[in-house]
Protein backbone atom coordinates (compact mmCIF):
# COMPACT_ATOMS: atom_id res chain seq x y z
CA UNK A 1 0.00 0.00 0.00
CA UNK A 2 1.39 3.29 -0.88
CA UNK A 3 -0.80 5.93 0.36
CA UNK A 4 -2.55 5.94 3.95
CA UNK A 5 -5.60 8.03 2.69
CA UNK A 6 -8.61 5.87 2.09
CA UNK A 7 -10.54 5.72 -1.36
CA UNK A 8 -13.46 8.00 0.14
CA UNK A 9 -10.94 10.83 0.81
CA UNK A 10 -9.35 10.83 -2.64
CA UNK A 11 -13.04 11.15 -4.33
CA UNK A 12 -14.73 13.69 -1.49
CA UNK A 13 -15.13 17.05 -3.40
CA UNK A 14 -14.45 16.10 -6.97
CA UNK A 15 -18.27 15.63 -7.74
CA UNK A 16 -20.57 13.40 -8.55
CA UNK A 17 -19.98 9.57 -9.76
CA UNK A 18 -22.90 9.69 -11.28
CA UNK A 19 -24.38 12.06 -13.64
CA UNK A 20 -21.95 14.35 -12.56
CA UNK A 21 -20.37 14.64 -16.27
CA UNK A 22 -23.88 15.10 -17.83
CA UNK A 23 -23.15 18.80 -18.63
CA UNK A 24 -19.87 18.18 -19.66
CA UNK A 25 -20.69 15.66 -22.01
CA UNK A 26 -24.07 17.21 -23.47
CA UNK A 27 -21.98 20.52 -23.89
CA UNK A 28 -19.00 18.29 -26.33
CA UNK A 29 -21.78 16.63 -28.36
CA UNK A 30 -23.92 19.17 -29.32
CA UNK A 31 -20.36 21.15 -30.21
CA UNK A 32 -19.46 18.59 -32.75
CA UNK A 33 -23.01 18.46 -34.55
CA UNK A 34 -22.82 22.17 -34.72
CA UNK A 35 -18.84 22.49 -36.42
CA UNK A 36 -20.84 20.97 -39.29
CA UNK A 37 -24.46 22.60 -38.81
CA UNK A 38 -23.05 26.03 -38.34
CA UNK A 39 -20.66 25.18 -41.54
CA UNK A 40 -24.29 24.37 -43.30
CA UNK A 41 -25.98 27.61 -41.65
CA UNK A 42 -23.35 29.83 -43.23
CA UNK A 43 -24.04 28.12 -46.66
CA UNK A 44 -27.16 28.48 -46.46
CA UNK A 45 -27.66 31.94 -45.76
CA UNK A 46 -25.41 33.24 -48.06
CA UNK A 47 -26.82 30.79 -50.84
CA UNK A 48 -30.32 32.98 -50.28
CA UNK A 49 -28.72 36.30 -50.05
CA UNK A 50 -30.65 38.16 -52.20
CA UNK A 51 -32.87 35.77 -53.51
CA UNK A 52 -36.49 36.65 -53.74
CA UNK A 53 -38.95 35.04 -51.16
CA UNK A 54 -40.35 32.06 -53.63
CA UNK A 55 -37.09 31.07 -54.06
CA UNK A 56 -35.72 31.14 -49.78
CA UNK A 57 -39.57 29.46 -49.23
CA UNK A 58 -38.53 26.58 -51.78
CA UNK A 59 -35.12 26.08 -50.72
CA UNK A 60 -36.18 25.94 -46.88
CA UNK A 61 -38.80 23.99 -47.62
CA UNK A 62 -36.77 21.41 -49.24
CA UNK A 63 -36.66 18.21 -46.78
CA UNK A 64 -33.24 17.89 -46.71
CA UNK A 65 -32.70 21.53 -45.81
CA UNK A 66 -35.29 21.28 -43.25
CA UNK A 67 -33.70 18.56 -41.54
CA UNK A 68 -30.52 19.98 -41.16
CA UNK A 69 -31.75 23.13 -39.89
CA UNK A 70 -33.73 21.06 -37.22
CA UNK A 71 -31.12 19.30 -36.49
CA UNK A 72 -28.91 23.15 -35.97
CA UNK A 73 -32.06 24.27 -34.08
CA UNK A 74 -32.02 21.58 -31.64
CA UNK A 75 -28.10 21.05 -31.44
CA UNK A 76 -27.82 24.97 -31.01
CA UNK A 77 -30.42 25.39 -28.56
CA UNK A 78 -28.75 22.58 -25.82
CA UNK A 79 -26.00 23.79 -26.87
CA UNK A 80 -26.73 27.82 -26.26
CA UNK A 81 -28.23 26.28 -22.77
CA UNK A 82 -25.78 24.72 -21.00
CA UNK A 83 -22.94 27.41 -21.74
CA UNK A 84 -25.16 30.10 -20.11
CA UNK A 85 -26.04 28.06 -17.56
CA UNK A 86 -22.02 27.91 -16.70
CA UNK A 87 -21.88 31.84 -17.40
CA UNK A 88 -24.84 32.16 -14.87
CA UNK A 89 -23.69 29.72 -12.64
CA UNK A 90 -20.06 31.50 -12.51
CA UNK A 91 -21.47 35.23 -11.97
CA UNK A 92 -24.28 34.94 -10.65
CA UNK A 93 -24.26 33.88 -6.66
CA UNK A 94 -27.03 34.81 -5.21
CA UNK A 95 -29.32 32.33 -4.66
CA UNK A 96 -32.96 33.87 -6.14
CA UNK A 97 -31.59 35.85 -8.48
CA UNK A 98 -29.25 32.36 -9.82
CA UNK A 99 -32.55 30.25 -9.95
CA UNK A 100 -34.74 33.28 -11.53
CA UNK A 101 -31.54 33.58 -14.26
CA UNK A 102 -31.23 29.96 -14.70
CA UNK A 103 -35.19 29.45 -15.12
CA UNK A 104 -34.82 32.25 -17.62
CA UNK A 105 -32.26 30.83 -20.00
CA UNK A 106 -34.21 27.71 -20.15
CA UNK A 107 -37.23 29.24 -21.03
CA UNK A 108 -35.05 31.41 -23.81
CA UNK A 109 -33.78 28.50 -25.37
CA UNK A 110 -36.89 26.50 -25.69
CA UNK A 111 -38.48 29.51 -26.70
CA UNK A 112 -35.71 29.95 -29.85
CA UNK A 113 -36.01 26.06 -30.28
CA UNK A 114 -39.92 26.08 -30.57
CA UNK A 115 -40.18 29.51 -32.88
CA UNK A 116 -37.62 28.15 -34.84
CA UNK A 117 -38.88 24.42 -35.11
CA UNK A 118 -42.32 26.10 -36.06
CA UNK A 119 -41.11 28.15 -38.70
CA UNK A 120 -39.44 25.40 -40.34
CA UNK A 121 -42.08 22.77 -40.17
CA UNK A 122 -44.93 25.25 -41.37
CA UNK A 123 -42.42 25.70 -44.23
CA UNK A 124 -42.27 22.66 -44.93
CA UNK A 125 -45.82 21.79 -44.22
CA UNK A 126 -47.91 24.82 -44.36
CA UNK A 127 -49.96 25.28 -47.52
CA UNK B 1 -21.22 21.01 0.63
CA UNK B 2 -18.01 23.03 0.43
CA UNK B 3 -14.85 21.67 1.66
CA UNK B 4 -14.13 23.28 5.37
CA UNK B 5 -11.47 22.84 7.91
CA UNK B 6 -13.61 19.64 9.36
CA UNK B 7 -14.33 21.90 12.18
CA UNK B 8 -17.74 23.40 10.61
CA UNK B 9 -16.59 27.29 9.94
CA UNK B 10 -15.09 28.18 6.97
CA UNK B 11 -11.53 29.72 7.65
CA UNK B 12 -10.82 33.11 6.35
CA UNK B 13 -8.34 32.31 3.43
CA UNK B 14 -6.40 35.05 1.30
CA UNK B 15 -8.24 34.81 -1.97
CA UNK B 16 -5.99 33.51 -4.70
CA UNK B 17 -5.18 36.64 -7.43
CA UNK B 18 -7.73 37.15 -10.39
CA UNK B 19 -7.99 38.23 -13.82
CA UNK B 20 -6.81 42.25 -12.89
CA UNK B 21 -3.73 40.76 -11.45
CA UNK B 22 -2.43 39.55 -14.83
CA UNK B 23 -1.08 40.82 -17.91
CA UNK B 24 -3.13 39.65 -20.81
CA UNK B 25 -1.81 36.33 -22.33
CA UNK B 26 -3.13 35.03 -25.42
CA UNK B 27 -4.82 31.88 -24.38
CA UNK B 28 -6.49 34.09 -21.48
CA UNK B 29 -7.87 36.76 -24.12
CA UNK B 30 -9.06 33.48 -26.20
CA UNK B 31 -10.82 31.66 -23.42
CA UNK B 32 -12.62 35.24 -22.48
CA UNK B 33 -13.43 35.84 -25.86
CA UNK B 34 -14.53 32.13 -26.61
CA UNK B 35 -17.28 32.96 -23.34
CA UNK B 36 -17.88 36.43 -25.01
CA UNK B 37 -18.80 35.49 -28.45
CA UNK B 38 -21.10 32.19 -26.91
CA UNK B 39 -23.06 34.63 -24.80
CA UNK B 40 -23.38 37.18 -28.26
CA UNK B 41 -24.32 34.15 -30.09
CA UNK B 42 -26.76 32.96 -27.86
CA UNK B 43 -28.26 36.70 -28.22
CA UNK B 44 -27.65 36.04 -31.80
CA UNK B 45 -30.09 33.26 -32.11
CA UNK B 46 -32.80 35.47 -31.92
CA UNK B 47 -31.87 36.93 -35.24
CA UNK B 48 -31.95 33.51 -36.78
CA UNK B 49 -35.12 32.50 -34.94
CA UNK B 50 -36.64 35.74 -36.89
CA UNK B 51 -35.25 35.46 -39.91
CA UNK B 52 -37.14 31.74 -40.35
CA UNK B 53 -40.23 33.20 -38.52
CA UNK B 54 -40.18 35.61 -41.43
CA UNK B 55 -39.78 33.23 -43.93
CA UNK B 56 -42.61 31.37 -42.76
CA UNK B 57 -45.00 34.32 -42.20
CA UNK B 58 -45.20 35.29 -46.57
CA UNK B 59 -43.34 37.78 -48.74
CA UNK B 60 -44.39 41.11 -47.47
CA UNK B 61 -42.61 39.96 -43.70
CA UNK B 62 -39.73 38.73 -45.21
CA UNK B 63 -39.19 41.01 -47.35
CA UNK B 64 -39.43 43.75 -44.07
CA UNK B 65 -37.08 41.33 -42.43
CA UNK B 66 -34.42 41.15 -44.84
CA UNK B 67 -34.42 45.33 -45.82
CA UNK B 68 -33.48 45.38 -42.04
CA UNK B 69 -30.85 42.78 -42.60
CA UNK B 70 -29.49 44.76 -45.48
CA UNK B 71 -29.27 48.31 -44.01
CA UNK B 72 -25.52 48.89 -42.61
CA UNK B 73 -26.49 48.38 -39.12
CA UNK B 74 -27.98 44.78 -40.47
CA UNK B 75 -24.70 44.54 -42.17
CA UNK B 76 -22.64 44.99 -39.50
CA UNK B 77 -24.75 43.03 -36.74
CA UNK B 78 -24.41 40.28 -39.37
CA UNK B 79 -20.46 40.64 -39.56
CA UNK B 80 -20.09 40.26 -36.12
CA UNK B 81 -21.85 37.65 -35.46
CA UNK B 82 -20.39 35.36 -38.51
CA UNK B 83 -17.08 36.50 -36.54
CA UNK B 84 -18.23 35.33 -33.10
CA UNK B 85 -19.73 32.05 -35.46
CA UNK B 86 -16.27 31.67 -36.98
CA UNK B 87 -14.10 32.04 -33.69
CA UNK B 88 -16.38 30.39 -31.50
CA UNK B 89 -16.27 26.96 -33.63
CA UNK B 90 -12.68 27.32 -33.81
CA UNK B 91 -12.14 27.62 -30.11
CA UNK B 92 -14.33 25.23 -29.66
CA UNK B 93 -12.30 22.76 -31.82
CA UNK B 94 -9.52 23.71 -30.03
CA UNK B 95 -11.03 22.81 -26.84
CA UNK B 96 -11.89 19.63 -27.92
CA UNK B 97 -8.22 19.30 -28.63
CA UNK B 98 -7.58 20.07 -25.29
CA UNK B 99 -10.05 17.79 -23.89
CA UNK B 100 -8.38 14.93 -25.25
CA UNK B 101 -5.06 15.75 -23.23
CA UNK B 102 -2.88 16.71 -26.28
CA UNK B 103 -1.61 20.20 -27.29
CA UNK B 104 -0.59 21.55 -23.37
CA UNK B 105 2.90 22.56 -24.93
CA UNK B 106 3.23 26.29 -23.59
CA UNK B 107 3.93 26.65 -27.25
CA UNK B 108 1.50 24.84 -28.70
CA UNK B 109 -1.01 26.45 -26.78
CA UNK B 110 0.75 30.01 -28.21
CA UNK B 111 0.43 28.64 -31.55
CA UNK B 112 -3.54 27.02 -31.17
CA UNK B 113 -4.68 30.66 -29.52
CA UNK B 114 -2.89 32.95 -32.56
CA UNK B 115 -3.78 30.44 -34.81
CA UNK B 116 -7.56 29.96 -34.53
CA UNK B 117 -7.80 33.99 -33.81
CA UNK B 118 -6.31 34.41 -37.31
CA UNK B 119 -8.12 31.80 -39.16
CA UNK B 120 -11.48 33.30 -37.54
CA UNK B 121 -10.68 36.80 -39.14
CA UNK B 122 -9.54 34.58 -42.65
CA UNK B 123 -13.01 32.45 -42.36
CA UNK B 124 -15.19 35.46 -41.53
CA UNK B 125 -13.23 37.58 -44.37
CA UNK B 126 -13.80 34.82 -47.09
CA UNK B 127 -17.37 34.61 -46.37
CA UNK B 128 -18.18 38.24 -46.61
CA UNK B 129 -16.21 38.23 -50.07
CA UNK B 130 -18.88 35.69 -51.13
CA UNK B 131 -21.46 38.19 -49.72
CA UNK B 132 -19.73 41.20 -51.67
CA UNK B 133 -20.32 38.79 -54.63
CA UNK B 134 -23.65 38.24 -53.95
CA UNK B 135 -24.01 34.85 -52.61
CA UNK B 136 -22.59 31.36 -53.97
Amino acid sequence: MKTMRTPLKKVRYLGSAKEGADHFWKLRVTSVANVFLGIFLVWLIVSLLGADYATVRQKLGNPLIALALLGLILSGTIHMRLGMQSIIEDYVHAEGPKLAALMLNTFFAIFIALASVFAILKLSFGA
Amino acid sequence: MEATSGRGVRPERPLSPHLQIYSPLINMVMSILHRITGAALYAGSLLLAWWLIAAASGPDYYNYVSSWFATWAGKIILLGYTWALMNHMLGGLRHLLWDTGHGYNLKTIDILCWGSLAASFLLTAIIWAFVALGGI
